[in-house]
């Protein structure tokens, strides 16, 4: 042997206790009723479960397959049936469950159709690779690293050397011992393999610490005897040897041994061109290459002083430690704990019932005399001893302060993360200080606090991103709100420019014209202003009862109360405002009834003032059209005996409407543009009170001779007002005036004419009596309210403003009581109305506090 | 004129007086040119407090109470970071690492997350527009839950729930986030008071 040995520096020899599992011949173990197959048995993504419950599996074939490239498969160990796929014990130091796939054996042990290739160094290194990870191989010396990973190395380091770990260096354990002497051919056929699949590496080692004589002979007898025809490149493989000590088998420790380079901190072997392998991988993947098997069955050795009988056995993955440990007479009693792997590096098994995984190499029972409780921990003694043990050359003492202390800072400086948790610094140590213990403990620490780190980065990173789009949001919704306050206010500019600069500001009925105006210039908006107005209104009253009800002391009741009160009235002022406003929206459609006729007249009337001579042309032209199609309908349900005089009004309005637009025509003529004339005309305050008879006289008119008398009335007042236009008129206007009275004296002829041929018509002789006198009374009525609304405006128009307003109290006082009158005598016979009078009386009331105000 | 002939005196001033307007020219150079945005400070401090954004120190978020200690404020404030986050900022700013501050909360050992029953959620979006971390998931009217990855346990989202179906839940631990436990130190009150001879056999530590 005249390969070089780096000794390895630190280390310790523990007791081998190796001789125990050797005096027996290799065992093979019964397959268990239950197989229990952990999904992850290996480091990286657990694997993916491809079977259901209840499916039929032969041995080999795959039950779960690998979730992405740093995984493993899992392959039934058995055949049988699915019959669980859940949470079990397994052999994890944390004691917590992991999904299994359990398998009830049928005791068949039937395998899947195999492959096998006669000559697998012909293959292709990636068909190679893609065998061995179908095969679920992963490192079986302890660690479960995925076995197909690890055999592609980055392309940017080649590998110049190749190493199969057969050191084996944990006390107790002999599993890798006996598969060595009993399986060297085939470590040899597999490490041939590897070097084929890794593009033959100069160097090609199979290490092996001298305790183990018997296996190193039967390799070195194997390469002796196996044919380089056979075995390609078998003339590069070397046995080495070197001297016993814990824990050479460690990676870096024995490729420190075998080439004496040092892997970097935080790096890979294969980064250093060196890439090894356990003994058993070795045999797996020659296995699963050459027949075809996927890994299914280990040799564990189960060992310790509570078993009747020590060995190894070949067992397969999956079966439950309780099975195999009572095949070697396992008393419960004598044991001190169950260890899964060796006494240094092991852990206690949490459940006997968890399964031995693929990288199960030892089942350890020990008696309590044979592994004692670690003594009580004392204070450590600066000794230094646990420095020279450590194999990884770091500094376990002062490693031990800062793990107490939790500063992760030094811990990483102190490069606690090379170390390997071998166990020697807490081996040596003479106060008997856990130390793994605080190692692994900070290790997982410090990857947590990475973790949160770049959690708290990713919350960093998503609370910015959310202020910015509140703020953003908040910003639109800003630009939005200037927008509106911008476009409200040109408005509002817009609507104060509209007056013409004629109009007299100070005059209260073109003031209450304007605003009407405005108020029509977009009844809706104005609608859904008063109605939130009314909203706000009566939610502040309700809050202020609430906390009026709430109130303890009785000074705070009381400002409440008032607060109520207020609110209150707050609320109905809202409400009468919104009422009055949607009688004033209804009120502008002809159709709807109003218990006021000559109010509401009154009011159109007033609304007429601003009017334009043209305008109110149009206007009265629509209003006949409207009437005119009333006339029809009537006309179209009268009796046939009625009919007559329907027609008859019929072919009055319509000719009403033909000379209306005549007048229009002739109104165009003389003014070329609307809004030439002052809104207010000194005259036309006589107008309102024509229309308002006029009005009156339509509500109140019940047959045709009635409405054509109205007309009648209407149209002599027209020619009155004429007249006077035509008296005070300038001289262009005249001729155009003047034919506008003509017409109006040659319509009035007409009409009257029409009175005289309905009348006779009427072929009731008791109605065609009592009509005259109906009509009389109701042109009583109508003209004595057409006198009292002319002297009303006579005084006005004579009046001051402090007067006129005097005069509109008093005139709102007189109808408030007769409006409580009506609302009494409503009440008092239940009449239907009592809402309708209850809101003129309220809107009323409004009117008058509003007045009051000014 | 020669400088030579000038009084020492006189030179010397003039060389020392040429040399500290170079000096000031490159150093007011420097300062504009390599001016530093902000205060780095407050950078490094947001980068150590556990951004849950909980506002359990008084401020609207981490990196307001950053500016806060920046400008002197206690670091002692953030249960979420605890005691390790306050060792780390006293490191930062070299100064004693005070305890936590009772007063804002105490330290949790296990992580929270929040859980929606989401049998009783009513689709309110209240919790949504609480979550500073957006880890809401959901809309009006429809049932919301809550993304757990995201989640920093700041509870925020307990409080606006009208039918309190929030609640705050450790973060269940799993093999893949399981970790060994420090032994329990050396000078508590058991290791003391027992000797090797007198203490119970069923004591665990470590295989070694």
């Amino acid at each position: 042997m005249s390969q070089l040995i780096y000794p390895l520096r630190g280390g310790v020899h523990p007791p081998e206790n190796k001789q125990q599992s050797l005096q027996t011949k290799l065992q093979h173990s019964a397959i268990p009723a239950e197989l229990i197959l952990p999904l992850s048995q290996h480091i990286g993504a657990p694997a993916e479960a491809i079977v259901n419950i209840g499916d039929k599996v032969l041995r080999g074939q795959m039950i779960a397959e690998p979730n992405g490239p740093f995984s493993a498969a899992v392959h039934a160990s058995s055949s049988g049936e699915v019959i669980a796929i859940e949470p079990r014990p397994i052999p994890h130091s944390s004691g917590l469950w992991g999904d299994c796939i359990v398998i009830r054996c049928d005791g068949e042990d039937r395998w899947v159709p195999r492959t096998e290739t006669e000559n697998p160094y012909a293959l292709e290194t990636d068909e190679l690779l893609n065998r061995v990870r179908q095969s679920g191989i992963a490192g079986m010396g302890g660690a479960g690293f995925p076995t197909a990973v690890k055999l592609r190395p980055p392309a940017t380091s080649p590998i110049d050397t190749l190493i199969i770990n057969g050191t084996e260096c944990e006390p107790y354990i002999t599993a890798d011992d006996v598969l060595m002497q009993q399986r060297s051919d085939d470590i040899i056929r597999g490490c041939a393999l590897l070097a084929h699949m890794l593009g033959e590496p100069d160097n090609i080692l199979i290490g092996v610490e001298d305790n183990k004589p018997e296996a190193i002979a039967a390799l070195e007898h194997s390469l002796a005897h196996l044919d380089a025809s056979e075995v390609p490149g078998i003339d590069h493989i070397k046995v080495v040897s070197f001297p016993t000590k814990y824990p050479s088998g460690g990676e870096k420790q024995l490729i420190q041994i075998l080439t004496g380079k040092e892997v970097p901190s935080g790096g890979l072997p294969a980064h250093i061109g060196i890439v090894l392998q356990n003994v058993g991988t070795t045999v797996a993947i020659w296995e699963a290459i050459r027949y075809g098997k996927p890994l299914t069955e280990r040799i564990t050795t189960v060992v310790g002083e509570s078993l009747k009988q020590q060995g190894n056995t070949l067992v397969r993955i999956g079966t439950p430690s309780a099975f195999v440990l009572k095949q070697f007479g396992f008393d419960e009693d004598r044991c001190a704990r169950l260890i899964a792997g060796g006494p240094m590096m092991g852990f206690s098994l949490p459940d006997i019932n968890a399964p031995l995984v693929k990288t199960s190499n030892c089942l350890l029972a020990p008696s309590h005399q044979e592994m004692p409780d670690p003594e009580p921990a004392q204070a450590c003694i600066r000794c230094g001893h646990c420095a020279e043990a450590c194999p990884a050359s770091l500094l376990p003492q002062q490693l031990y302060w800062y793990a107490q202390a939790k500063d992760h800072d030094r811990l990483q400086a102190h490069n606690l993360m090379d170390c390997i948790e071998c166990g020697a610094c807490a081996y040596v140590c003479p106060s008997s200080i856990p130390l793994v213990q605080y190692y692994r403990a900070s290790k997982g620490e410090i990857r947590q606090a990475a973790i949160d780190k770049e959690k708290s980065d990713r919350s960093r990173q998503r609370f910015e991103f959310r202020q910015k789009r509140i703020e953003a949001a908040e910003a639109e919704k800003e630009a939005k709100r200037l927008a509106r306050k911008k476009a409200a206010e040109a408005a509002k500019a817009k609507a104060a420019a509209k007056p013409a600069p004629g109009s007299a500001p100070a005059d209260p009925v073109a003031a209450a014209m304007a605003r009407v105006q405005a108020q029509q210039d977009d009844p809706a908006e104005q609608l859904a202003k008063l109605e939130r107005a009314f909203n706000n209104a009566s939610n502040r009253a309700k809050s202020a009862e609430e906390k009026w009800q709430q109130a303890e002391t009785d000074e705070q009741k009381a400002k409440l109360e008032a607060r109520f009160k207020q609110a209150q009235v707050r609320m109905k002022d809202a409400e009468t405002k919104l009422a009055e406003f949607k009688q004033s929206q209804n009120s502008s459609s002809l159709a709807v009834d109003s218990d006021d006729p000559i109010e509401r007249a009154k009011a159109k009337a007033q609304q007429r003032l601003s009017m334009s001579p043209l305008e109110k042309a149009r206007n009265t032209l629509n209003s006949l059209q409207e009437r005119l199609k009333k006339a029809q309908q009537k006309a179209a349900e009268a009796d046939e005996d009625k009919k007559g005089a329907m027609n008859a009004a019929v072919d009055k309005l319509t000719q009403k409407i033909s000379d209306l637009k005549q007048e229009i025509t002739d109104l165009q003529a003389t003014a070329p543009g609307p809004g030439n004339e002052s809104p207010v005309d000194p005259d036309s305050i006589e107008d309102p009170i024509e229309r308002a008879k006029a009005k009156a006289m339509q509500r109140l008119s019940m047959s045709p001779t009635e409405k054509l008398q109205s007309s009648l009335k209407s149209l002599e007042s027209r020619l009155n007002k004429s007249e006077e236009k035509l008296a005070s008129a300038d001289a262009d206007q005249r001729p155009a005036l003047e034919t506008a009275v003509a017409k109006l004296q040659e319509k009035i002829a007409t009409v009257k004419q029409e009175i005289r041929e309905a009348e006779p018509s009427d072929n009731s002789p008791a109605a065609s009596a009592s009509e005259p006198q109906v009509v009389a009374a109701v042109e009583d009525a109508a003209s004595a309210a057409i006198a009292k609304a002319k002297e009303k405006a006579a005084a006005q128009a004579s009046m001051s403003p402090e007067e006129k307003r005097q005069a509109q109290v008093e005139s709102l006082k007189q109808r408030i009581d007769k409006a409580q009158q009506r609302l009494d005598n409503a009440m008092a016979e239940n009449n239907d109305n009592i809402d309708a009078f209850k809101l003129g009386l309220e809107k009323l009331q409004n009117k008058l506090a509003e007045l009051e105000a000014e | 004129m020669d400088l030579s002939n000038l009084h020492p005196l006189l030179l010397a001033l003039l060389v020392l007086g040429g040399l500290a307007l170079l000096f000031g020219a490159i150093l007011g150079f420097a300062a504009v040119r390599y001016k530093i945005e902000g205060n780095p400070i407050i950078d490094q401090v947001d980068n150590l407090l556990p951004q849950t954004q909980c506002g359990q120190c008084g401020h609207p978020g981490c990196r307001p109470y950053a500016e806060g200690i920046a400008n002197g404020e206690e670091i002692n404030k953030c249960p979420p970071g605890g005691q390790e986050t306050i060792n780390a900022i006293a490191d930062l700013l070299g100064v004693d690492a005070p305890e936590l501050d009772a007063e804002h909360g105490a330290e949790s050992d296990i992580p929270q997350v929040a859980y929606i029953r989401e049998d009783e959620c009513i689709g309110c979006t209240k919790c949504i527009q609480a979550c500073p971390m957006d880890a809401i998931l959901g809309s009006a009217k429809h049932m919301h839950t809550v993304i757990v990855d995201e989640c920093t346990g700041c509870d925020l989202c307990v409080e606006p729930c009208p039918v309190d179906c929030i609640e705050m839940r450790d973060v269940e631990i799993t093999l893949t986030n399981w970790k060994w436990q420090l032994p329990s130190p050396l000078d508590g009150v058991n290791q003391q008071t027992i000797i090797a001879s007198d203490r119970s056999p069923n004591v665990e530590g470590d295989a070694a």
